[in-house]
């Protein structure tokens, strides 16, 4: 049951519009609050995992595996135990039972039994007194492999399966990792029927997430048997479950507790190794024992976004109505599976918005390959097939001679509808989002206009806000909240939502003070600590403001009906009187009737008892009826368009992005600063990755630059200027009518750069990334007839 | 995070102290900003059981220029930002403040000094890596193996010199200046390097780089760098270029050079850059002609190899577009040709 379907007594806000940040119905909501933590980030207080320093602490490090592929034949741990001040060596051998985020895959473990799979895969793990001697340690431990022959290639895993990466796994080949084929109508007849038909290849090259804070987790092992770990993690929960799974011991006797993190992007999502050895370091040694990764480790965790080699044919008439897309996707999965079965699925069932096409087919294949397991990354999944279906929409634009917005325009699918592959669609700003970046970015005036070598694109994208799926099947909430208030007026929330930086917690403090109208400050938040805060399922999937949201507003609106009947009572007014609002408690028809908060708490105290609450929030059935079909199926889609003005610098082949508009549907943004913040960050992302950022591995398997200098994230001096533009639906099930903005407002900048260089200089970019490398390589083999005489490119010199 | 190897460190607080701790400990180690020797110690590259550190050196930094002869003396131990902030080198050696404006970023070029950015180690994508990293590929030439992975096969290390000073300094003659205890010793700067990717400078035991010395340039002097790297700040070059043009009264090139970097072991210098400028005036359809032609000379001797990260085609495509750019920056007194 949707939490919206229990909420108390009406809203405190009245009939707020959209867009109308100044409606003095809302007191909190729309305004751009400060974040709850962010004084203590700016001023160095705030702890992260490896702040936290408890007495007899060991410190830990991980053996990594220098093969691609082999199998262990012995592991010598002798001379390493003997090394003065190391304290337990583990291996496989002690963690052996397998485990996965998603429960159906469990093809991981802590330390790697029997076999390693790619160059970083963990073998053993050593507490120490210190990191020295814990790395003094490790070169000390003698392990002897068998080689194997290894995957790098994902075709060839498509066709060899001999020696399979994963022995034993059900099915023909060994080496696949999840296949996925869905039609829905007849993309062929379409086909047929078409006045313009376009198929072409488009790639993805893979990249990582490149968090600031590297993982790192705390162990510690009771007396009474109860193990607590601190993890920089984004899903709680999951580490839980899989602590209790791994090391057998009773999920009651667990406690994980994310600390302040610093960045996560998905690359936190899964349970990794450092958590299990962690714990069970600590129940062998009875000491506390930390690990944190260095830089290079991250990189071989990865977890980061697939490469995709992707073939799209797209059916359109000639007013530019899309009838039909046929994709067929290979996807190199890397070692493990991670969320590798719904990353196959993402791939395909995220593209049907913002555009209405009556067929649709997919069939995409996830591989493994002896590399870095990737995983999810912010846009989990749809970022490359975004890219390659937007960049054929233009085109096709380009084909049938139409306006790369209007060809958006026609394509458009609304709001209240169902997309061909079953997926509910309420609210839908997709409309205005391409008013508002074609408005702001002078399209009409200066796109195909501009001199040779600049030019603008477009792209349009839709994403969730949170899943149906629950990752494990369960009928329980996915969020809960629980409220307590203080005699103090303060009110303590405990969610179990995990604030990765987004500001989640934040969210959850605006919405209680905007329910109880007391002062943001009057509301602490208690968050992701499995021993005080009900469960949420964790910061994935763009759910957390969603469902959390949801959940909290379950909760305060539960505990407000109590202190308005109080209150009420005490007045001896009727109960629509009673408003709650800046610190007070006033009659709305008698201004000598007022409270403070804290004297209208203590009045419902005395009437209910210690005052409470709990909320919770669940998904409505949802999704098509097939196998899948609930995977991608959201309560809500946001939707977003981007237009970037680029330059091309034809002599050397460097891109300049100048500007990019970012207009995103989020629904309502409950905190203006924070949407406009993931707006930014996730067209700097986007871009990051379509213009720089590489997860390559050398010819050896081995990553080739494992580190923040060799790995180039952009700079300040790299960044464009980025334009949000916040459009407002109002969803009719969101949180105030909110909808997620964190992961959607990066898909549109890597084909919105695209086409933009198309406009610029005349040639397709269909495999990214566009290094200037790859673009003068493209521009000399398409470029050099495109356009007959580029004028001096030197001037591109400054 | 990395862990640095287990060292001792020595701050004296004079050159002849810290002359007379390294010729006690011969295998000691110079620590200037750090910028350079503390990643590479992280890396496990050097593990010198003791470091001197010249930070607290007063004596070695600062940009003096002399009244009479007009040289520039450049002390070791003064900060790139120093170097590229200097009024002096501004106008006197536009070409040397431009390269040391664009090394890293600016928090390094803050801690980075003009000593430790001549003196830095060669650098390669298979070299600088961490132990386990090197290890899983069986080490390399360079450091802890045999094999190259640059050259398949190949038994010289071509390593790149990635300093941005250095091709600079050669444009501009300068001298440097070492000290030991058995006194000083000034060497060309074009004379201190060696085709070896493992070692490509001829440094003596015991030497400390003291000073930088760079000769008077006249109100025709034209200089300019030009550097090629992915981001707009903190990487090392893919390519540097320095070019110097000498011009007449009348902006007609009396001489030039251009010298080329970060492609192997040592700076490159252009074939006859002067003899191609020579007689043309600045701004003129000659002018531009000749600068193509050393533009093209530059492409032909110019083979960047994957020693760097970087598509090495790409490299090479770059090397006439950079050498052009650059000296034409230098004709209008412009540059750094830089992408941001």
């Amino acid at each position: 049951m949707g939490a919206r379907d229990k909420h108390g007594p009406g809203a405190p806000w009245g009939d707020a519009q959209p867009g109308d940040a100044e409606n003095k119905a809302f007191q909190v909501v729309g305004r751009p609050n400060r974040k709850v933590d962010g004084l203590a980030k700016a001023t160095g207080a705030a702890v992260y995992a490896d702040d936290i320093v408890l007495p007899g602490m060991l410190h830990a490090k991980t053996l990594r595996s220098p093969h691609a592929h082999a199998l262990i034949k012995r592991i010598d741990a002798s001379k390493a135990l003997a090394l003065p001040g190391v304290h337990a060596v583990i291996t496989g051998a002690d963690m052996p039972i397998k485990y996965g985020v998603i429960p159906w895959t469990p093809d991981e473990n802590a330390l790697a039994v029997d076999k390693v799979r790619f160059i970083g895969d963990e073998v053993a793990a050593v507490a120490a007194v210190d990191e020295d001697t814990a790395n003094a340690a490790m070169k000390l431990i003698e392990v002897e492999y068998e080689l194997l022959h290894a995957y790098f290639d994902p075709h060839e895993s498509l066709v060899r399966h001999d020696p399979p990466i994963h022995p034993g796994k059900k099915g023909e080949n060994g080496n696949i990792s999840k296949h996925v084929d869905l039609a829905f109508g007849d993309v062929d007849a379409a086909a047929k029927d078409a006045d313009l038909v376009v198929e072409d290849d488009y790639s993805f090259h893979g990249t990582t997430h490149t968090p600031i804070e590297p993982h790192c987790a705390i162990g510690q092992w009771s007396a009474d048997g109860v193990l607590t770990v601190w993890s920089s993690t984004q899903i709680t929960h999951y580490v839980h479950r899989a602590l209790a799974r791994v090391l057998e011991l009773a999920p009651a006797k667990i406690r994980v507790i994310q600390p302040c993190l610093g960045g996560a992007f998905g690359g936190k999502s899964d349970p990794f190794s450092l958590e299990f050895c962690v714990a069970k370091l600590a129940m062998i040694t009875r000491r506390p024992v930390k690990m944190l990764w260095t830089r290079e480790e991250v990189f071989y965790a990865h977890r980061g976004r697939h490469p995709m080699e992707m073939h799209y044919r797209t059916s359109l008439k000639k007013d530019g109505r899309v009838t039909g897309v046929d994709a067929k996707i290979l996807i190199d999965g890397g070692s493990y599976s991670s969320f590798g079965l719904v990353t196959a699925y993402y791939a395909g069932q995220l593209l049907t918005g913002p555009y209405d096409f009556p067929s649709y087919r997919f069939d995409s294949t996830r591989v493994f390959t002896n590399k870095p397991p990737c995983g999810p990354k912010r846009g989990h999944g749809s970022v490359q097939p975004r890219f390659a279906f937007e960049v054929q929409l233009d085109q096709a634009a380009e084909k049938l001679g139409l306006d790369p917005i209007e060809i958006r325009r026609k394509n458009f699918q609304g709001a209240n509808t169902l997309t061909v592959n079953g997926q509910r669609i309420t609210s839908n700003g997709f409309a205005t989002c391409l008013d508002e970046v074609e408005r702001a970015s002078a399209w009409r005036d200066r796109r195909g206009k501009l001199p040779f070598g600049r030019g603008l694109g477009v792209a349009g994208s839709m994403y969730i806000s949170g899943t149906n799926y629950p990752v494990y099947p369960n009928k329980m909430p996915q969020a809960g909240v629980q409220l307590k208030v203080d005699r103090s007026g303060l009110v303590t929330v405990f969610t179990g939502g995990n604030d990765i930086g987004q500001g989640s917690n934040s969210v959850v403090a605006y919405i209680v003070a905007e329910e109880l109208g007391i002062p943001v400050d009057n509301v602490r938040v208690v968050a992701a600590d499995t021993d005080l805060c009900p469960v949420d399922l964790g910061a994935y999937s763009s759910r957390v403001t969603f469902m959390v949201g949801n959940a909290t507003i379950d909760a305060a609106r539960k505990l407000r009906a109590q202190i308005v009947t109080a209150v009420a009572k005490s007045w001896q007014v009727e109960e629509r009187r009673v408003r709650l609002i800046a610190g007070a408690v006033i009659d709305v028809e008698d201004v000598t009737k007022s409270l403070t908060s804290v004297e209208a708490f203590h009045l419902a105290e005395e009437m209910y008892d210690t005052l409470g609450s709990t909320g919770a929030y669940n998904t409505p059935t949802l999704g098509g009826d097939y196998r899948g079909g609930t995977i991608g199926a959201s309560p809500a889609y946001s939707f977003t368009a981007h237009v970037v003005e680029l330059s091309v610098d034809v002599e050397t082949g460097r891109i300049t992005i100048h500007n990019v508009w970012i207009a995103h549907d989020c629904g309502r943004a409950l905190n203006p600063m924070l949407v406009a913040g993931q707006m930014e960050g996730s067209a700097y992302m986007g871009a990051a990755e379509a213009l720089m950022e590489v997860q390559e591995l050398n010819r050896f398997g081995l990553h080739a630059g494992p580190s923040l200098l060799d790995y180039r994230i952009p700079t300040a001096v790299d960044t464009p200027e980025l334009r949000a533009l916040i459009v407002e639906s109002l969803d009719p099930e969101g949180p105030y009518g909110a909808k997620e903005a964190g992961e959607g407002p990066l898909h549109p900048v890597l084909p919105a750069i695209s086409n933009a260089v198309f406009d610029a200089i005349g040639i397709r970019l269909k495999h990214l990334p566009f290094t200037p490398a790859r673009v003068l390589k493209a521009w000399n083999e398409q470029g050099a007839h495109a356009e007959v005489a580029a004028p001096d490119a030197s001037a591109g010199a400054r | 995070m990395l862990r640095l190897p287990q060292f001792e460190t020595e701050a004296p607080t004079s050159l002849s102290q810290a002359l007379a701790l390294l010729e006690a400990n011969p295998a000691a180690m110079i620590v200037a900003g750090g910028t350079d020797l503390l990643p590479n110690m992280k890396h496990e590259l050097f593990t010198p059981r003791l470091v001197v550190s010249l930070a607290r050196v007063n004596e070695l930094r600062g940009i003096t220029q002399q009244k009479d002869s007009g040289w520039i003396t450049i002390g070791a131990m003064t900060s790139l930002e120093d170097v590229a902030a200097s009024e002096v080198l501004r106008s006197h050696a536009p070409a040397l403040a431009q390269a040391c404006g664009l090394v890293a970023g600016p928090q390094l070029r803050t801690m980075g000094t003009l000593g430790g950015n001549v003196l830095l180690d060669t650098r390669c994508q298979w070299y600088n890596q961490t132990y386990f990293w090197r290890q899983a590929l069986g080490f390399c030439l360079k450091k802890d193996g045999t094999k190259c992975h640059v050259v398949e096969g190949g038994s010289k290390c071509v390593a790149a010199a990635s300093n941005d000073s250095a091709p600079a300094l050669m444009t501009l003659r300068a001298e440097l200046v070492f000290a030991s205890v058995r006194g000083r010793r000034t060497v060309p700067i074009d004379d201190f390097w060696v085709a070896d990717g493992i070692q490509n400078k001829k440094l003596e035991p015991g030497e400390i780089l003291v000073e930088v010395r760079v000769p008077p340039t006249g109100p025709g002097h034209r200089g300019a760098y030009g550097k090629l790297r992915e981001r707009g700040s903190i990487d090392f070059p893919l390519l540097g270029v320095a070019v110097r043009i000498e011009v007449d009264a009348n902006e007609v090139v009396e001489s030039a050079d251009v010298v080329i970097t970060a492609l192997q072991a040592r700076p490159l210098r252009v074939q006859r850059a002067s003899a191609m400028l020579q007689g043309t005036k600045i701004g003129s359809s000659e002018f531009e002609d000749a600068v193509i032609a050393q533009s093209l000379q530059a492409h032909k001797q110019c083979h960047p190899m994957p020693n760097v990260p970087g598509d090495a085609d790409w490299r090479r495509a770059m090397v006439p577009v950079y050498v052009k750019r650059t000296l034409l920056a230098a004709a209008r007194r412009a540059g750094p040709v830089h992408h941001v």
